[in-house]
């Protein structure tokens, strides 16, 4: 269980609040407007802000202070390859950010490459990939990481609806599979609606508890239903 | 932590280069005493000619470079790179290629001559602005083209929609951009010119064409007045501060001018043919003439070169690598240190940029002069203070290029990095340095060239016995042996070329890199 307690980030004028619980293996939507403090949250729990009060636990043991010492993998928009490593490479940092593989993690990270469709290239440059094949590559990480908890900072949203669409339902089953609970940050309704179990709200620098992601949209807030307008699912 | 550190030593280390020879010089000089007539005549003419350069290449640069904004041809991505070279031209051989068109033994003088007027004479005020013009024509063209094609199509698509004249166009697009533009390439122009020496070396001298800074040299070189050379420097250094101090108010635009290819869309284009293409080319011409006549020449004479050539060679290489390795060594700490403290790192990079071109280095070269001379013979040292001052000219540019992209690298994968757990070395050589490999091979060709061509510290310092190729061309032309000199010229171009060519190309490296 991920437990933000009464967690509270300061960026120059702006702040966010944070006081809520997420179930281990849910998955949870984070939307509401620009400038709400969606990307604040998710930055928060990664470990790339410190926060001004409260905390954040894990299992109940207080997170890490280093993100890379958190139980989490992170999928950004763009720039999660770096344009001069092999795809191998690249999947594997994940598991061996020093880049000394041993044979056996090197199996291990075409085998996370098989697993998402990618095994015959692991020797491509990341320009070689079409951007789906660049998000699997991005999910072939967080395979090989094998860390409990994923956070996704509006991952394809380059993408035409179509591929999206078809890479939003691999990560689910990725997701699935491995019992990994997931929090993403998007713009779009229909994406989170068809990925998530659970939305968090974050408006006016405060993030909502969780809830079940059909009935917050069957009966929105008023911060929630100016933010769609006429737009809701 | 320790990135800080060694930033703020390499900081240290150039205000003390820069401002501390400075320093030096004020309290060995006499003061403005030590001035005469001559020298007040100097000071005069350095201001005269910087401001006439600077008008005369700002204000033929804008038809030039609407000229090319607007017209599309066969070369003209061609002509634009051409309009790149004489940045990397070794001055020295830019004013090699202007004797042989506009000099009494030139082309035009020939045709003169051949038709019953007397020839040319460009020795002084006239030479001294003509080589002016032919080196910052050129970049204030680039500076200028970059302004124009950055003007977004859709306006002027709306100028036209809206049936523009062209006095319409020049009032709502035009002039907007160029108020913007022009004031800060004049300033450059100004600045360059004011601590131009190679060109005021070579073709200017006597009563009404020396600059500060031959003066400076003939107070060293010719009477060995060291108090007189010092009380010049002040006023030298006096002068560039205060326009520097200018430059803070009007911001001075990129140097670089990387890659812009587009050709703005319009439909006045073609009305505009013919003025166009004359302007077109007529800067071309002024461009490729002087360079064609010194290689040609120098072609022809290949084998007339003066043995001394490989040594000079050798020389001039040696100072290039090390004043490149230093000069990149200063700009990676730099940008290490400073590129991700957001409008710190501009204005530092500004406030570089500003002081190396302010800073003249025949001013440095004194103070150093200055400093070395009670203990032991200065001339021992002119490699490595050549090598040092070459690679501080070089630095304002290789920050330009390699800050940006230090910058980016870091914005764009930092927190990738920080969440992946990767540790400080293997970002370094595995990350940074392999996605900086582009800007750094850039950079150090720049630098490379740059030091390879420069004719400025070393003439100061130069015993009989060592050359540079700069400097033995220099001596060439002075004793009138233009054919060898040309073939030097060649020899200099060529080397320049190649290092610029190298560097570059090992940046570009292999297939594998984006």
């Amino acid at each position: 269980m991920l437990h933000l307690d009464r967690l509270c980030y300061q960026l120059n004028e702006f702040s966010l609040t944070a006081d809520l619980q997420i179930a281990a293996g849910d998955r949870v939507a984070v939307i509401g407007p620009s400038g709400g403090g969606k990307s604040t949250l998710l930055n928060g729990i990664a470990g790339f802000l410190v926060p001004r009060a409260g905390q954040m636990l894990w299992s109940g043991q207080p997170m890490p202070d280093h993100p890379g010492e958190r139980p989490l993998s992170i999928l950004f928009q763009d720039h999660n390859l770096f344009p001069h490593l092999t795809v191998l490479d690249n999947v594997a940092i994940g598991l061996r950010p020093d880049m000394r593989l041993s044979a056996a993690q090197k199996a291990q990270a075409v085998a996370a490459l098989e697993q998402v469709g990618l095994g015959d290239k692991p020797m491509a440059y990341p320009r070689d990939l079409s951007g789906g094949q660049q998000g699997r590559a991005g999910l072939a990480r967080v395979l090989l990481r094998q860390r409990p908890l994923l956070l996704l900072d509006e991952p394809f949203a380059a993408l035409g609806p179509a591929l999206k669409d078809e890479m939003l339902e691999i990560t689910r089953h990725i997701v699935q599979q491995a019992g990994i609970t997931a929090l993403m940050v998007t713009h779009d309704p229909q994406d989170a609606l068809s990925f998530a179990e659970y939305a968090i709200l974050v408006a006016e620098g405060q993030a909502q508890a969780p809830t079940p992601i059909g009935s917050l949209f069957d009966h929105p807030p008023p911060a929630l239903q100016s933010y769609l307008g006429r737009r809701a699912p | 932590m320790l990135r800080i550190v060694l930033g703020g030593a390499v900081l240290i280390a150039l205000l003390l280069f820069s401002l501390g020879t400075a320093l030096v010089v004020g309290l060995q000089g006499r003061g403005l005493a030590a001035l005469n007539s001559a020298d007040w005549s100097a000071v005069k003419f350095t201001l005269w000619q910087a401001s006439l350069s600077a008008v005369l290449s700002t204000a033929m640069a804008i038809p030039v470079a609407r000229a090319l904004a607007r017209q599309s041809f066969p070369g003209r991505q061609a002509l634009i790179t051409l309009l790149g070279a004489p940045f990397i031209l070794p001055v020295i051989v830019g004013v090699l290629g202007l004797l042989a068109v506009f000099g009494r033994a030139g082309w035009i003088s020939a045709a003169l001559d051949w038709a019953g007027f007397s020839k040319l004479s460009i020795y002084g005020a006239p030479g001294v602005i003509l080589a002016h013009v032919f080196f910052n024509l050129p970049l204030v063209t680039r500076l200028l083209l970059q302004a124009w094609t950055a003007i977004p199509a859709e306006r002027f698509r709306v100028a036209e929609s809206l049936g523009a004249t062209a006095w319409a166009y020049f009032r709502l697009i035009e002039g907007p951009m160029l108020r913007a533009t022009v004031p800060g390439a004049f300033l450059l122009v100004f600045l360059l010119c004011l601590t131009s020496f190679v060109v005021a070396l070579a073709v200017g001298g006597g009563p009404k064409g020396t600059t500060i800074e031959l003066a400076i040299y003939q107070a060293f070189r010719l009477d060995f007045d060291l108090g007189k050379a010092a009380s010049l420097a002040l006023v030298q250094f006096t002068i560039c501060g205060a326009v520097s101090l200018l430059a803070f108010l009007v911001p001075l635009p990129q140097t670089d001018g990387l890659g812009f290819d587009r050709v703005v869309q319009r439909l006045d284009g073609p009305q505009h043919r013919i003025w166009d293409g004359l302007w077109i080319s007529v800067a071309s011409a002024f461009l490729v003439l002087p360079l064609g006549a010194v290689l040609m020449r120098g072609l022809r004479h290949m084998l007339e070169v003066p043995p001394q050539i490989f040594a000079a060679s050798l020389t001039s290489l040696t100072i290039a690598i090390i004043s490149t390795a230093l000069c990149l060594a200063m700009a990676l700490t730099l940008a290490l240190a400073f590129a991700r403290r957001g409008s710190l790192a501009r204005s530092l990079a500004e406030a570089m940029g500003i002081l190396g071109l302010a800073s003249s280095p025949l001013v440095v070269g004194t103070g150093l002069f200055v400093l070395i001379f009670p203990y032991t013979q200065p001339m021992a040292f002119a490699l490595p203070i050549t090598a040092s001052v070459n690679a501080m000219m070089a630095l304002p540019f290789a920050l330009r290029v390699l800050m940006p992209a230090v910058r980016e690298t870091y914005g764009d994968y930092l927190h990738l990095r920080m969440s992946l757990g990767m540790g400080r070395w293997i970002w370094m050589t595995r990350i940074l340095v392999p996605r900086l490999r582009r800007p750094i091979g850039f950079s150090a060709g720049l630098a490379a060239a740059l030091s390879m061509g420069d004719l400025g510290v070393i003439a100061l310092f130069a015993d009989p016995d060592l050359q540079t190729l700069p400097l033995m061309l220099y001596r060439l032309m002075g004793a009138y042996r233009m054919d060898q000199a040309a073939a030097t010229a060649v020899m200099l171009v060529v080397q320049s070329l190649f290092l610029f060519w190298m560097f570059d190309r090992g940046g570009r490296g292999h297939a594998t890199l984006r």
